[in-house]
């Protein structure tokens, strides 16, 4: 399976998996996406990384450990909900902040980071699993 | 929230935990000198307390609440009476001269400033639950102090004593707990209230109420676990691994009388009745008598004093049991010398202990040239521990004396006291005779006296002894009378005299007390010898009792773990799969609702399609010779799946599905790798024959189950709310995420903390190595 020519597409492969896996987190209040999905393709991407080149790089590449990621994803999104409770709403409430950008108006609301930490969790803990299977396997 | 008053009252709730906070700090920087700053803190809640005592005297009571859950009853509300403000002037009086006796105690101690933390934590516990008027927040506070407790009794970590009598506490006094909460609820729902101060005024309302006997049980459970009563008494003893200034506060002054304060404050409200007036002084005589025995046994001071204090404790629910008001008088002035002079006796014990290097009986002697503060100390407070006067131990047992004497004409419950208190006046007197007076004996350290800080504490509670016996009548006046008045729920006033004003049988039988106990000291050394050689003989208690349940505990979980755990993963697919197909034919079965099989013709060509792609699927697997071939052919229903979502308007669903179909195959694949398995199948045909029968069942289950779902007519309700809100409410197109991150976020929440969970337990299960490989390669082939 480990080929040449896999293992030269796959960190490109990889990049672009992951962007794609933010273009769909990004997206999927409206289209098709969200947190959940976009955390399985990045998870997807990583296992490409991983098969292609080892875990150790996969590691390097993550940079913190994948528990820590999946951790500060379920922060995230605890947080996220809270904001409402400081306008005397119930938790949970979403918050919507409409800035305009460059001439476009840009909708930030909790709801996003909460599917932000969605995606961080999906990605730190199935990667945490995937590698360390993957580790041992060498 | 105001700075004087009633509501001021919350503020000295706080302070401890304050306290607690700033202890570590304060530690680091000013050593053992902190407990000068930190013991303010509860000097100042005392002072707040001394406030409500005029008031109190003159017959008022202050109540003070704030919203909690407001739904469920719960407030946070706070009772001060004639009871509850007794106990908090003990509380926060003698916690401050705690906190001054650890800084000395523990001088040097590189945890000062967390045994402080734990200390006041449990201060602020143990205010609450006597200042509590809601049932709720007393059983949160009753909880918080098991938990304190526990951290202190297991303050000396390293040793497994302390674990083991920390986790027997913890055990004993939260399991105790659990009772005291389905009663106060039982209680709170048949009384009407949830306040006790309201429950206490309802009359005969629970008295009355069929639930009466669980009630009782459920809340003398609760009691009887935290005061020490027999059977339960031996986790007291056993948490003196604590240091001594814990055993001086926890298990003398406060946690210990906690489950005296509750019988205490339910008497007005469930005392009288015949029950309550056999249960309670029949335990408590028991456990008086137990203790006072047991204390005779040993040689260790502390031990003796923790066995005293099981005594004692059974002497104050005995006479609480009564019911009647001067034995409850009795008791009420009992507790607050007991209190004071035992508090007094355990800050000595530990002085000696922290000098003289040891607290055994046989090895201390003529210790009082060398400290003779401590000593004066432990001669008062023992003095008021034997009921002689001029102390007030002695009007204590005047008065309960009449108590006991009033209620039976002498009968029973006298005998029980008289016998207890012989003995306790007898374990008194070798408390501060021994270590104190006769000949020098070489003692590890040589003992001098030692600083301020741990001889302010006791000297301050023995003179206090004397000082409230000579001050008896206003005393009495102020303070015990309308604790009194609280325990029995009517008022109560009646003059009490340092000495006696006419001869009364209380008087006989005080005589009669000291005669024995000198008598019984004198032979003390055989009596130990003799009960030595019982309890041998009997070498079975309840300690052990403890001990053979956590046991059988243990023993019967591994039992059951090796019966239902093969580790025979064959084993555990076909029972998951086996019940399974129980749930799904089951209630089909028994409703008699199979699904109707109709509306197959109508397939479109590429529907059509998809089937039979997911019907290859299935043969390949089937017929795989390799596990790993098998798992990938497996992806391919997967997909065939995910493409049916697509083309019936999920693209989500089938987007996901693809993703997760195929992380699982790559997932699978590594898991694979990992295990020892043969590459090819091993099982027998029989097996297989079994295997692929169930398979089957469930699988045409699931399909009758989805089918008659959908012949279920459709409730369209809730998607019609999604679609019509989404946009407007939750500014998203897509209904399914919003649904995932708004509408339903907080299942989203517990879902990824589930996935987070998951994570680490894999993470940890991957780390753990088999302990011997053989064993688990023979399982792995399977």
């Amino acid at each position: 399976m480990n080929t040449l020519i896999f293992r030269t597409v796959a960190p490109y492969l990889s990049a672009l998996m992951m962007l794609f896996s933010v273009f769909v987190l990004l997206r999927g209040h409206n289209e098709p996406g969200g947190g959940f999905i976009g955390g399985l393709i990045a998870v997807s991407a990583f296992a490409i990384y991983g098969i292609a080149c080892g875990v150790s790089a996969v590691r390097r590449a993550m940079k913190y450990h994948p528990i820590s990621i999946a951790a500060s994803g379920l922060i995230l999104a605890v947080l996220s909900v809270l904001p409402s409770i400081f306008y005397r709403q119930p938790a949970m409430t979403s918050q919507w902040l409409e800035l305009p950008f460059l001439g476009t108006v840009v909708d930030l609301s909790t709801p996003l980071f909460f599917d932000i930490g969605v995606y961080l969790v999906v990605v730190g803990a199935i990667s945490s699993i995937a590698l360390s299977l993957e580790e041992r396997a060498d | 929230m105001p700075l004087f008053g009633v509501e001021a009252t919350f503020w000295a709730l706080l302070g401890p935990f304050v306290a607690a906070a700033l202890s570590p700090i304060l530690a680091k920087t000013l050593k053992h000198n902190a407990s000068w700053l930190l013991a303010i803190i509860p000097a100042l809640a005392f002072l707040q307390f001394l406030s409500f005592v005029p008031g109190i005297a003159a017959g008022q009571t202050y109540r003070a609440s704030l919203e909690w859950v407001p739904t469920f009853n719960v407030n946070f509300s706070i009772y001060l009476d004639g009871l509850s403000v007794v106990f908090a002037l003990l509380i926060s009086g003698i916690g401050t001269l705690i906190t001054l006796y650890s800084g000395g105690y523990l001088k040097g101690h590189q945890n000062l400033g967390q045994f402080l933390s734990y200390l006041f934590l449990f201060m602020g516990a143990m205010l609450g639950v006597v200042l509590a008027d809601n049932i709720i927040t007393l059983f949160v506070y009753w909880e918080l102090t098991s938990i304190t407790s526990f951290l202190l009794i297991g303050f000396d970590h390293l040793r497994r004593a302390s674990r083991r009598a920390a986790v027997q506490a913890l055990v004993v006094t939260g399991g105790g707990g659990l009772a005291l909460m389905a009663g106060l609820i039982l209680a709170g729902y048949q009384g009407g209230s949830f306040e006790m101060s309201e429950l206490l005024n309802s009359g005969d309302i629970l008295r009355e109420s069929p639930y009466y006997t669980a009630i009782f049980i459920l809340v003398i459970l609760g009691a009887f676990t935290k005061s020490a009563q027999f059977p339960f008494h031996f986790w007291l003893p056993n948490a003196m691994e604590a240091p001594t200034p814990v055993s001086a506060y926890l298990h003398s002054a406060t946690m210990v009388k906690a489950g005296v304060y509750l019988l205490m404050r339910m008497q007005p409200a469930l005392g009288g009745t015949e029950l309550w007036m056999t249960v309670l002084p029949i335990f408590g005589g028991i456990t008086l008598l137990i203790g006072t025995i047991l204390g005779i046994r040993q040689t260790d001071l502390k031990l003796v004093l923790a066995y005293t204090t099981v005594a004692s404790l059974g002497l104050l629910v005995m006479l609480t049991g009564t019911s009647d008001p001067i034995a409850i008088q009795g008791a009420v002035i009992y507790l607050f010398a007991h209190s004071l002079f035992k508090g007094s006796l355990f800050m000595v014990v530990g002085t000696v202990d922290h000098e003289a290097g040891t607290r055994d009986l046989n090895r201390v002697g003529g210790l009082f040239s060398l400290m003779p503060i401590t000593g004066i100390a432990a001669v008062l407070a023992a003095l008021s521990m034997a009921g002689l006067p001029p102390l007030i131990g002695f009007v204590a047992k005047e008065v309960l004396y009449d108590g006991t004497w009033h209620v039976m004409n002498g009968g029973l419950w006298t005998g029980f006291a008289l016998l207890g208190n012989a003995m306790m006046f007898a374990l008194a007197a070798t408390v501060a005779i021994k270590p104190f007076f006769g000949s020098k004996v070489k003692t590890p350290k040589v003992a001098h006296e030692g600083s301020i800080l741990l001889y302010a504490g006791s000297i301050t509670l023995a003179v206090l002894g004397v000082v409230t016996g000579g001050f008896i009548v206003s005393v009495g006046h102020q303070i015990l009378s309308p604790m009194t008045s609280a325990v029995l729920g009517a008022p109560f006033d009646e003059e009490l005299h340092l000495f006696p004003t006419y001869l009364s049988p209380a008087l006989y039988l005080s005589m009669a007390t000291v005669a024995l106990g000198i008598i019984i000291f004198m032979y003390l050394d055989k009596l130990r010898l003799i009960v030595a050689e019982i309890l041998r003989t009997i070498g079975w208690g309840p300690d052990k009792g403890f001990d053979q349940v956590v046991e059988g505990i243990v023993r019967f979980a591994g039992t059951l773990s090796n019966t239902i755990q093969t580790g025979s993963m064959v084993r555990y697919m076909r029972a998951t799969f086996v019940v399974i197909a129980l749930v799904l034919y089951v209630p089909m079965i028994l409703t008699g609702n199979w699904p109707k099989l109709e509306g197959f013709g109508s397939l479109y060509v590429y529907e059509w399609f998809i089937a039979a792609i997911a019907a290859i699927g299935v043969y390949a697997v089937v017929t795989a010779r390799y596990r790993v071939t098998a798992i990938v052919l497996l992806g391919i229903q997967g997909f065939a799946v995910a493409l049916i979502f697509l083309l019936f308007g999920a693209p989500d669903l089938s987007f996901t599905q693809f993703m997760v179909e195929t992380l699982s195959v790559v997932i699978l694949a590594l898991v694979m790798t990992r295990l020892n398995l043969k590459p090819t199948d091993a099982r027998s045909s029989r097996a297989k024959l079994f295997d692929l029968s169930l398979a089957v069942l469930c699988g045409a289950g699931i399909s009758m189950l989805l089918m008659s779902i959908v012949q279920l007519p459709f409730d369209p309700t809730i998607s019609e709310f999604f679609t019509q809100y989404s946009r407007t409410i939750a500014h998203g197109r897509n209904i399914v995420n919003v649904i995932l991150v708004d509408f339903r976020g907080f299942d989203t929440i517990g879902e990824i903390a589930v996935v987070m969970v998951t994570g680490l337990a894999v993470l940890a299960l991957i780390r753990v190595r088999p302990k011997s490989e053989g064993n688990s390669k023979s399982e792995n082939n399977r």
